[in-house]
């Protein structure tokens, strides 16, 4: 009897599974050039912003795409809502999020982090006549799609310049880079900050570690953040810089604690640390999220939304460096804008990978 | 009738109860409890249903995992890192086409379940040769799983965006799901595997040999040895047992959607943490469990709405929360109450006996 019941099962489960495979869709087309039409917005903007894991209040990433829609706020009349992904949703949560605020009338849809590429990828092609955006996003498959802008930043060539301030401010010789996960993206800051410092000074020696080797909690992990600097300033290293979100704050903290210097990462984070922080930030990495939020904004309130691939680099103010705590000194600067000007007439070129 | 009145009544109890504290959250913190009602409360679209039906199946294979444990009396809260280790180990097999065509879905299935059954194994003959408590073993052995499977994916999987994944699913092993409901996505081929896995933990729980020693382990192991079950070999064989359910938790959405692993882009992590809940919420009983999985699976997917009413969408996590809470709660206060009542119905009837008995003495 058990036998029988067991054969049943499997003979079962098979012929399932054989008429279940019938044949799936090939993703793979031809990349055929596509010639775009602005997408056709119908009334006024209504703009949407979806957070990763996080959302606002993480005083980096997030936050810095909230003040650019504030910022179109300010200028036009655009109405606005916000969502934010619940850690450990799966790809359907994020698909339903942008189908809801599609559906809810909201035509400009902004998806922050490139966790949304492929969401937004699926999503965008049922709503011809939204606007969507992926902040550092990226287009998954070769069909072009487009209503939607990938904005994306040259952050190696801004840590390039805080690489050559680390050199050239460090006095051991010795730097150090906290990366929150280790993937292509966070690699490029690491990339481009190892060239910078090796340009200022080639004798300079830079180490580079990472919080997580995949799990996004690197990013939001201050304990991790604090023993992995701790660990370069131990090792030497009077400089790091960190490229960890909200990890970065136990990187201060160990600067505070080592009193060594720390650099922060994609908006002025000087002025948002607390005091006894501000002491050690030498500088700041910044990546204009709120430029590329708010260009985005405008371009769909003058009715040519921008698609495909935009980079906010060096040479349009995408990227930068802050002097906001002035300890930076004169001649440092003096450097670090040469180094800035022979990248911008493409005379330096920054790696991308390390 | 009054037995069902005593087992449904606690999980109803525990979800008003925890509807109620939810709402004195949000009305403290300022939301409105009429906008958080109506939306939990509205029937959701298409596509949410889908959506729902789809994260049950996960919800349930894992909740099935973690009461193989219970059952036994083990606290395996290595789920989570067993079906990591299934996930990427069948990901791996999956996606490098060894097997053709359909023949490949059993195959992974094997590979998942294997991998799940000798990554909880550890923790087993840990607890058996060395007596380190399951439940230590396996939070450290859950935090090397995630890890080690990033190491994996990045060191031999392909470019996924800024991410690295294991090698897509070949088209031929892909099933094509049940698309029930037009518009939506489809309900996952594979959810069927809860449904398997919900038959087989009842058939072998309560209908085999094997399932009578680990119920009766779990009631008390020493009873059990005296009465000559192996209970050593018990612990590792209802840990593999668990793990290998735990392997297949995610497979259903690997089929079905995602069809490559990488964390964290490509992997729904948690799953296996919310399985113990639902295992808890449900008592470890078929029925409990596929309810407390779709409960679960309903709160989550209504939560989305939640945001655009302006209450954030975490209240559904306090929800959750509350009601595997309030249930243990309410259980046990049945169990007292009804406990009683049983002894006050005993000592009614003794006290009738002797009366009756001395009458007749008496003539």
């Amino acid at each position: 009897m058990r036998r029988l019941a067991a054969t049943t099962v499997a003979l079962a489960t098979c012929g399932l599974v054989l008429s279940a495979c019938g044949t799936a869709a090939d993703d793979d087309k031809a990349a055929d050039k596509v010639e775009c039409k602005p997408t056709k917005i119908e009334g006024d903007p209504k703009v949407a912003l979806a957070y990763d894991v996080g959302g606002r209040g993480d005083q980096s990433f997030n936050d810095s795409a909230y003040a650019g829609l504030e910022k179109a706020k300010g200028e036009f009349k655009v109405e606005s809502t916000e969502g934010e992904a619940n850690q450990d949703e799966d790809e359907a949560a994020r698909e339903e999020r942008l189908r809801g605020f599609a559906e809810d009338g909201y035509n400009t849809i902004v998806g922050v982090g490139f966790a949304y590429s492929e969401s937004v990828n699926k999503v965008a092609p049922d709503y011809p006549n939204v606007a969507f955006a992926v902040v550092d996003g990226f287009d998954p498959d070769k069909t072009v799609n487009c209503n939607v802008a990938y904005l994306t930043f040259a952050e190696n060539e801004g840590s390039y310049l805080v690489g050559a301030a680390a050199a050239l401010t460090s006095k051991t010789g010795k730097i150090g880079f906290v990366g929150g996960v280790n993937n292509a993206l966070i690699q490029k800051f690491e990339a481009g900050y190892e060239a910078g410092a090796k340009a200022a000074d080639p004798d300079v020696e830079v180490t580079s570690t990472y919080i997580e080797q995949s799990d996004p909690k690197g990013f939001g992990d201050p304990a991790g953040g604090k023993s992995a600097a701790e660990g370069l300033y131990s090792d030497g290293a009077d400089v790091v810089f960190h490229a960890a979100g909200g990890s970065g704050a136990g990187v201060f903290d160990a600067a505070v604690e080592a009193k060594k210097w720390a650099i922060g990462v994609d908006s002025d984070q000087f002025k948002t640390a607390s005091a006894k922080q501000r002491t050690r930030i030498l500088t700041s990495m910044l990546k204009r999220v709120d430029v590329a939020t708010y260009d985005f904004i405008k371009s769909v309130v003058d009715g040519k939304p921008s698609s495909s691939y935009t980079t906010f680099a060096l040479k349009d103010d995408g990227v930068g460096y802050s002097t906001s705590g002035n300890f930076l000194s004169k001649d440092t600067i003096a450097k670090i804008n040469e180094y800035k000007d022979s990248i911008i007439s493409g005379d330096t070129k920054v790696p991308e990978k390390p | 009738m009054k037995r069902i009145a005593y087992s449904l009544a606690p999980p109803v109890v525990a979800v008003v109860f925890a509807l109620a504290a939810t709402c004195v959250v949000i009305a403290i913190s300022g939301g409105s409890v009429g906008a958080f009602l109506s939306t939990i409360f509205s029937v959701p679209n298409d596509r949410i249903l889908v959506n729902i039906v789809n994260q049950s199946s996960l919800l349930a294979i894992s909740g099935f995992a973690a009461a193989i444990g219970f059952r036994m009396g083990l606290f395996n809260i290595g789920v989570e890192g067993q079906y990591i280790v299934g996930s990427c180990a069948a990901a791996f097999f999956g996606g490098s086409g060894l097997v053709p065509g359909p023949l490949n879905i059993l195959a992974t299935l094997v590979v998942a379940i294997l991998a799940g059954a000798a990554y909880a194994s550890i923790a087993g003959v840990l607890k058996v040769t060395r007596g380190v408590s399951e439940v230590i073993s396996a939070i450290m052995l859950n935090y090397i799983a995630l890890t080690m499977s990033g190491y994996l994916v990045q060191r031999y999987g392909v470019k996924a965006g800024y991410t690295y994944a294991t090698n897509d699913l070949p088209p031929s092993s892909q099933p094509l799901g049940f698309a029930i409901l037009p518009g939506a996505n489809d309900v996952w081929a594979l959810t069927v595997i809860a449904v398997a896995v919900a038959a087989g933990y009842w058939f072998l729980l309560a209908r085999t040999r094997f399932g009578f020693d680990l119920r009766t382990t779990g009631a008390s192991a020493s009873a059990a040895l005296a009465s000559g079950i192996g209970v050593k070999k018990m612990v590792v064989v209802s840990m593999a047992l668990s793990g290998g359910v735990a392997g297949l938790v995610w497979m259903p959405a690997y089929f079905g959607s995602v069809h490559r692993f990488g964390v964290p882009e490509n992997f729904q992590a948690g799953l296996g943490f919310a399985g113990l809940a639902v295992a808890l919420l449900g008592r470890n009983r078929v029925p409990g469990i596929i309810l407390g999985a779709v409960l679960f699976a309903y709160l989550s997917g209504q939560s989305n709405e939640l945001q655009r009413d302006g209450i954030a969408k975490q209240v559904v996590d306090i929800t959750q929360g509350i009601v595997v809470l309030a249930v243990v709660v309410a259980y046990e206060i049945v169990r007292r109450r009804q406990s009683r009542a049983e002894r006050e119905q005993v000592s009614e009837e003794l006290a009738a006996t002797p009366a009756a008995a001395n009458e007749g003495e008496a003539r």
